[in-house]
């Protein structure tokens, strides 16, 4: 997979954490992820069409989203409940807005759906597409965080 | 700014309703009605008067470009001032709101610095 398609999502996901809860958050590096268990234990997922077809998938482990949730909303989240569901989906939403508005300054256009999100430990990640999952960890003050990006060629 | 004014946000995402209304109140605005999409929105404009509305784009059923066209198109809320925030920030989409009559445009994420600034320009 083209690399110039996957950095815009580590900025963006970067710079939407950085500015909407605060958290300041160091990418590790990419793998190939070769099955559908969820790293995190809350995903958003949300699907891209347009020059490439795909989904991308933002998987946070408790400690991560909690952090972050209860940094957005200026209170203390304990627990991962609909609220914190709802506020993995809008940062999903948020990300997948960011990246494609790099893409478009770069002459590349997709459009997106809204979101979905799917919680539990061990959840499955289905991706639309069978091509290859780019997986790409982040580490953030509260725990851990990946994005998993999967677009047909 | 006239801190009592009856404010309108409008977004399907509880979250994004919810930062809103903490930088709003923390501007000092206490007026605040929540909807979660355009078409609950513009029941709730008919029933009654706002002096302005903050909605996103991406919704169900009504999206935040037909509740500001449907605004515009009706006589009583035609001047509404309609603040946009929105993840769609490709050009197209501004374009698009602009041409709607949108008051003003603010992509997310944003700060609530960027949320003042706006209203201060659409409110005077």
């Amino acid at each position: 997979m083209d690399a110039k398609l996957i950095n815009p999502f580590i900025n963006a996901t970067m710079n939407v954490l950085e500015t909407m809860a605060f958290v300041k958050c160091t990418a590790e590096k990419p793998y190939l992820k070769k099955d559908d268990v969820a790293r995190g234990d809350v995903t958003g997922v949300i699907g891209i069409t347009g020059e490439a077809n795909g989904t991308i998938a933002v998987t946070f482990d408790q400690g991560a989203i909690l952090k972050i949730v209860s940094n957005m909303f200026g209170e203390t989240i304990t627990e991962l409940n609909n609220e914190v569901a709802d506020a993995v989906g809008e940062l999903t939403n948020m990300i997948s807005g960011q990246a494609r508005r790099e893409l478009e300054e770069a002459g590349r256009v997709f459009e997106a759906a809204i979101p979905s999100v799917i919680s539990g430990k061990n959840h499955m990640i289905t991706h639309y597409t069978d091509g290859p999952k780019i997986a790409i960890p982040f580490s953030t003050e509260g725990g851990k965080f990946t994005i998993e990006v999967c677009l047909e060629k | 700014m006239d801190l009592s004014i009856k404010i309108l946000i409008v977004d399907d995402f509880a979250t994004m309703r919810r930062i809103l209304k903490n930088i709003l109140k923390q501007l000092g605005f206490s007026n605040v009605t929540e909807a979660d999409d355009g078409t609950t929105a513009l029941d709730l404009l008919k029933a009654s008067s706002f002096d302005l509305v903050i909605s996103d784009w991406n919704m169900p059923k009504m999206t935040g470009l037909d509740l500001l066209k449907q605004i515009r198109s009706m006589p009583e809320t035609k001047n509404l001032p309609f603040l946009m925030v929105t993840a769609e920030a490709q050009k197209q989409n501004v374009i698009e709101a602009v041409q709607a009559g949108v008051s003003n445009y603010v992509v997310k994420p944003f700060t609530a610095d960027q949320i003042s600034e706006k209203l201060k320009k659409i409110l005077g």
